[in-house]
């Protein structure tokens, strides 16, 4: 029952601490989580949609320089000079050499013709007149051209420039080596998954990005998607994987620089940090349930312990309070029958009297009086035996203080029950501490409470057996173990052993008075006794006394 | 060892009575009253040598009171106090007051006889020597 009620306490103790304590943690798990996650979402697309930007600009900038040499060539020469090969072929290595990524040098007239070629293709004397960008050309003066396969039948795109001299115009026009053009723009993917590439306004692919599509083919997503200046989207690319998209218009928003990139690659420091928070957080765990455990235990047994102690402490006033009672009582009634027996012994004394008179000599029943006279004396004096034992204890009972000797009072009371203990066959064996200093305490009171403890061990004994003595010094208190062989007491009667008028002897043989008396002054003494018995083991009495050093004189 | 006077008071009556009835078969002169106040009255006329008094007497004047009022009377009446009860402090207390003894109820006559012999042998002591005292003051003036 006690125990189910302490596992209670300690399982709630427990549950609530351990609730009260893990719901932060989570909460405070998930938040941060929740934020770190918004945070690395915002950081990761802010990287992409600057490095799409900073690009852009690189790739304009790339156009612009090739765009300004070439139209710098054109303004420099004049239309026969161009047309001679040889100047034309030195003209394509200047601009090679100061700029680069230039696969071939054209010079075509106002009517379409090419007139002149340096270049790794057989283009000249090809007319293009009906291209497109021959009509963009001659109208705007510059023009480059989205990536287009042409005569060459290779994807490529060029920059063209018109020249007017006098009354003539003609043509400039340079193709871009496309090797050269991807790897620039390709330089922007960045991890294991990203990617970059170019797609004009129709959603052409320009160049040739790293996964999937090719060039010249066309972009799973609709380009309107992507706003003015630089738009971060997410989307699921052809195979349903979801991707970041950073798109950045440029070269007068006719080409559209993508970064695409698994968001879950720039997430991976998150989950490095979300496992880290799960380790921590287990951790925590582990270490406040532990911590809960033992402390709860801990409290918990100790709240036993203070408890038991107190239910003790209980338990011994509700007795000291029964026995005060009791004591009470019990003296009350002695004084109750002192005046009756006082008036019984006066009549049977009278009678006796009377009878010695010599007119009663001659009764023939005078010996009947006379034994019936010494029955009633006698009785009389069990019943003052009994109250004397009683009252005489409570006049006693204020301590008169003394210098005592506690083992030369254990051994003065052994030597008086010696001889009765040897009719009866029981060996008396003395234990005594040489440390126990002399004490403060009335003897007289202490020799009767040994008395009646040892000479109690020897009529629970009866015959044959053996009686320890002990005396202990222990820390500020004289322990002193009286120990018997003998029957021991039942449980039932533990309880009662100290009460008054309690015995199992038989009627007449003792008063029932010896324990109470002991008990009565070992506290008056301001020491406790306590008892320990097993049936068919023996009885120990343990009476500890404090030391109390005398004054000196 | 002279005859003396004593006086017994108790409230309890068949006691008074068997104790006086035993002192006298004794040839002791003996009287019994049942409460302190009768024993004042007695008192006032008659000198006792030995008064054996109760000191738990309910109703009206208690031991002490009858004590002390004794002892106002007749200073030289050796009190033995009688009592039922354990009280230290009260003995104690009529001990104070000059009460010669106090002796636990239930007694037998034969235990105390021999305190009545005291009792008085102290009183015929002071008796003699206010005697002695008288005499010699007399021869002074003679």
């Amino acid at each position: 029952m006690k125990t189910s009620l302490y596992t209670n306490l300690q399982r709630k103790i427990i549950t609530i601490t351990l609730l009260v304590s893990f719901a932060p943690l989570f909460i405070l798990g998930a938040t941060m989580y929740y934020q770190f996650s918004v945070l690395s979402k915002d950081k990761t697309e802010e990287q992409i949609k600057y490095r799409a930007r900073a690009q852009a600009q690189a790739i304009d900038l790339f156009l612009k320089e090739r765009t300004a040499i070439l139209s710098a060539m054109a303004d420099t020469h004049s239309f026969n000079d161009m047309i001679d090969e040889k100047n034309l072929s030195y003209i394509f290595e200047v601009m090679n050499l100061r700029a680069g990524a230039f696969v071939d040098l054209g010079v075509i007239d106002n009517a379409g013709q090419h007139l002149s070629y340096v270049g790794p293709y057989n283009l000249r004397g090809l007319n293009y007149y009906q291209e497109g960008w021959f009509g963009e050309v001659m109208s705007k003066g510059v023009y480059i051209s989205d990536v287009y396969k042409g005569f060459r039948q290779l994807p490529h795109f060029i920059i063209a420039v018109r020249r007017w001299e006098g009354q003539r115009s003609w043509i400039l026009r340079a193709t871009i080596d496309p090797d050269i053009f991807g790897s620039i723009v390709l330089s922007a993917q960045i991890g294991k998954t990203g990617d970059a590439y170019l797609i004009n306004k129709a959603g052409v692919y320009q160049t040739h990005p790293r996964f999937g599509a090719q060039i010249l083919s066309e972009f799973n997503l609709n380009t309107k998607l992507f706003g003015g200046g630089t738009t971060v989207v997410e989307e699921k690319d052809i195979h349903g994987k979801k991707l970041l998209y950073a798109g950045s218009w440029l070269n007068n928003n006719k080409w559209l620089l993508v970064i695409s990139q698994e968001p879950a690659e720039q997430m991976r420091r998150l989950f490095a940090l979300r496992n880290m928070e799960i380790a921590i957080i287990i951790l925590g765990i582990f270490a406040i349930i532990l911590t809960t455990v033992f402390t709860t235990r801990l409290t918990v047994s100790h709240l036993r312990d203070s408890d038991a102690k107190m239910n003790e402490l209980n338990a011994q006033l509700i007795q000291s309070d029964k026995l005060a009672a009791l004591g009470k009582m019990a003296a009350g009634v002695a004084h109750e029958i002192n005046n009756p027996l006082n008036i019984i012994i006066q009549k049977t004394g009278w009678m006796e009297d009377l009878l010695a008179d010599e007119e009663f000599q001659n009764s023939e029943n005078i010996e009947e009086y006379k034994k019936s006279l010494e029955k009633i004396d006698y009785h009389v004096e069990r019943a003052r035996k009994v109250v004397h034992n009683m009252l005489g204890f409570a006049r006693k009972m204020e301590p008169h203080l003394e210098d005592v000797d506690i083992n030369g009072t254990l051994n003065r009371t052994i030597d008086m029950l010696e001889n009765y203990a040897r009719t009866n066959n029981i060996d008396i064996q003395t234990d005594l501490d040489k440390d126990i200093p002399i004490i403060a305490s009335d003897e007289a009171q202490l020799q009767q409470v040994f008395m009646n403890l040892i000479s109690n061990s020897i009529d629970a004994i009866g015959k044959d057996g053996l009686i320890k003595v002990e005396s202990r010094r222990i820390d500020e208190n004289i322990n002193i173990a009286i120990k018997d062989d003998g029957p021991g007491i039942p449980h039932d009667q533990l309880k009662k052993v100290f009460d008054p008028f309690f015995t199992t002897k038989h009627t007449g043989k003792g008063t029932g008075l010896g324990l109470w008396i002991c008990y009565s002054i070992i506290e008056k003494l301001g020491g406790n006794i306590s008892l320990d018995s097993k049936v068919g083991k023996g009885t120990g009495f343990t009476i500890s006394i404090p030391i109390v050093i005398p004054e000196k004189k | 060892m002279d005859f003396f006077n004593v006086l017994v008071v108790d409230d309890e009556e068949d006691f008074v009575e068997t104790f006086v009835n035993r002192l006298n078969k004794r040839k002791v002169p003996t009287t019994g009253v049942l409460s302190g106040e009768e024993a004042i009255e007695l008192m006032k006329k008659k000198d006792f040598d030995v008064v054996i008094l109760d000191i738990k007497m309910p109703g009206g004047m208690d031991g002490i009171e009858t004590l002390r009022e004794i002892k106002k009377i007749q200073p030289l009446a050796e009190v033995l106090l009688l009592t039922g009860h354990a009280s230290v402090e009260t003995s104690i207390e009529g001990m104070k007051l000059g009460a010669f003894d106090y002796v636990l109820k239930p007694i037998k006559l034969e235990e105390l006889l021999p305190k009545l012999a005291k009792a008085f042998e102290r009183k015929d002591a002071h008796d003699s020597k206010i005697r002695s005292a008288k005499i010699k003051k007399l021869l002074r003036y003679w």
